[in-house]
């Protein structure tokens, strides 16, 4: 019995991606290494990613504080406030929404910056000359959003907590010194290396995604667009799908 | 019988020459579409021969065949004496040096300026330079191109004409033996189209090379080309001189002339 098209789809493209990511793993550590294109990369996917993730993340830390704020009151907990926003954005929501925010800024400009290069032919003019394609593009690209997104979410979460701080002190006083104190009263450090660690698999998800999406874009001007777009797609569900996974497996690791 | 023994035959003392391209009995498909049949085409040092074809019937396949960016199904593809399909990646890197590829779309990176892309074969081929040397064999390989003041340009600055002459700049820049174009005026107007075909004959005179030109543009075909070879149904159906085909009365063959 034959199955589905779009299972038969589904099923393709997801081994497609598993040689691709095969591919990653047989060359990515073979000399020639491109040392200096991900330095280049790193400052391009870090470095620049840099205000937008700032901004969100400061965003987040304040509204999540002003949204607590009155449930808490409720109950008559107020004072947990900075450890309750402490252990939610450390934990979960900026490792989440950091790496949305990555999917949706990196994910889809890898997708259409390779998308663009294979239907102009720049990626056959690279192996032309000298250069294997898939290490200087590829390779390169990976690394730098396996590597930058962890630090990209522990800035975030620097900012995110600092935002908190302000809302905090919106409707009450709380002084710098006794937010902080309670917040990392708080955590564990439990709490936190599963968090960190999560980070690099969701960088690296997003960086083969998009390298995927782009590096097998169809011809044309609508392919480079499709490829960016499912790039943000795909990368932003398998940021929930490891997330999902990560917590089975602190949970049977004991670590929560 | 005597008298045409002797116009065949080579003059005395006259090296015979070796093809510096050489094809023969190349099959190549893509699941059931058979793109290249049997096709066969030798190159000569010093020699210019056009690819001539339909949209679609397997010259760029060819073309990338040659270069290793496709592998072919059967058959041999020798280029300077060394079977492609039997070479590893640094040998076919090695190769890839003395042959320069002008692309259709130009393929120049949009991320780097005229001179970084330029820059790039020398410094990826490892072509040992001192900067100085660097950047005088750029500004002299642009002064060839006509185009000695776009060196910190990006390539999106520059019109359709003079991407196509900064694309063949870069492939110039490592002093190939062998040229490949596909499709060099696809896309440009009728007088750049003409201003590249002069520049693809001044370049070959000057830099002395062999080429292979992929195109149905019959006016740049006469204009660069010694020879045409016809690509119909994935063979050679037809090899000449431009003066020879065009009084070929096969319909196929006449198509391209009307």
């Amino acid at each position: 019995m034959a199955l589905p098209r779009t299972w038969q789809n589904f099923l393709d493209e997801t081994g497609d991606m598993s040689r691709f990511t095969g591919r990653f793993f047989a060359q990515g550590f073979k000399p020639r290494y491109e040392f200096a294109e991900f330095i280049h990369q790193c400052f391009i996917i870090g470095y620049k990613s840099l205000p937008l993730i700032g901004l969100t993340g400061f965003i987040m830390g304040l509204v999540l504080t002003m949204q607590l704020r009155p449930s808490l009151i409720d109950y008559g907990v107020e004072s947990q406030l900075p450890a309750m926003v402490g252990i939610a954005i450390v934990r979960e929501i900026g490792p989440v929404v950091t790496a949305l925010i990555f999917a949706g800024k990196i994910g889809s400009s890898i997708g259409a910056e390779l998308g663009s290069m294979k239907v102009t032919e720049q990626i056959d003019a690279m192996e032309v000359s000298g250069t294997n394609p898939f290490k200087y593009l590829v390779v390169t690209r990976v690394l730098a959003a396996t590597t930058m997104l962890p630090v990209l979410v522990i800035l975030s979460d620097g900012i995110s907590l600092y935002g908190s701080y302000l809302g905090v002190n919106i409707k009450g006083i709380t002084s710098f010194q006794l937010f902080f104190k309670q917040v990392f009263d708080a955590l564990s450090f439990s709490d936190v290396w599963p968090a960190v660690i999560k980070t690099f698999f969701f960088g690296f998800a997003v960086g083969m995604v998009g390298c995927y999406k782009g590096y097998n874009s169809q011809k044309g001007t609508e392919g480079v667009g499709r490829s960016a777009n499912s790039a943000v797609v795909v990368s932003s569900l398998m940021v929930f799908i490891i997330d999902l996974i990560v917590v089975q497996v602190t949970d049977l690791l004991g670590v929560n | 019988m005597e008298t045409m023994q002797e116009t065949i035959r080579p003059p005395v003392n006259e090296k015979v020459q070796e093809p510096v391209i050489s094809i023969r009995h190349l099959y190549k498909s893509f699941g059931a579409n058979k793109v290249l049949e049997d096709f066969n085409l030798e190159l000569m040092k010093g020699e210019n021969v056009a690819v001539l074809g339909k949209s679609g019937s397997g010259k760029s396949v060819l073309i990338k065949c040659i270069i290793g960016l496709l592998k072919q199904d059967s058959g041999e593809i020798s280029v300077l004496g060394q079977n492609v399909a039997e070479l590893d990646h640094d040998e076919l890197d090695r190769i890839r040096v003395k042959v320069g590829f002008l692309f259709q779309s130009n393929a120049l990176y949009d991320s780097m300026t005229v001179r970084e892309n330029l820059e790039f074969p020398m410094r990826r081929h490892w072509i040992k330079m001192s900067p100085d040397e660097s950047d005088e064999r750029v500004m002299e390989t642009l002064k060839n191109v006509g185009l000695a003041h776009t060196g910190d340009m990006m390539p999106v600055e520059l019109s359709g004409g003079m991407r196509k002459r900064i694309a063949l700049a870069r492939t110039l820049i490592l002093n190939p033996d062998i040229m490949l174009y596909d499709e060099p005026t696809t896309g440009l107007d009728p007088i750049t189209g003409r201003e590249i075909s002069k520049l693809m004959v001044e370049v070959g005179e000057k830099y002395n090379t062999s080429s292979l030109i992929i195109s149905h543009d019959m006016n740049c075909i006469r204009a660069t080309a010694d020879r045409i070879v016809m690509l119909v149904d994935g063979k050679c159906y037809a090899d000449g001189t431009y003066e020879e085909l065009k009084k070929n009365n096969d319909p196929k063959v006449k198509q391209f002339f009307e």
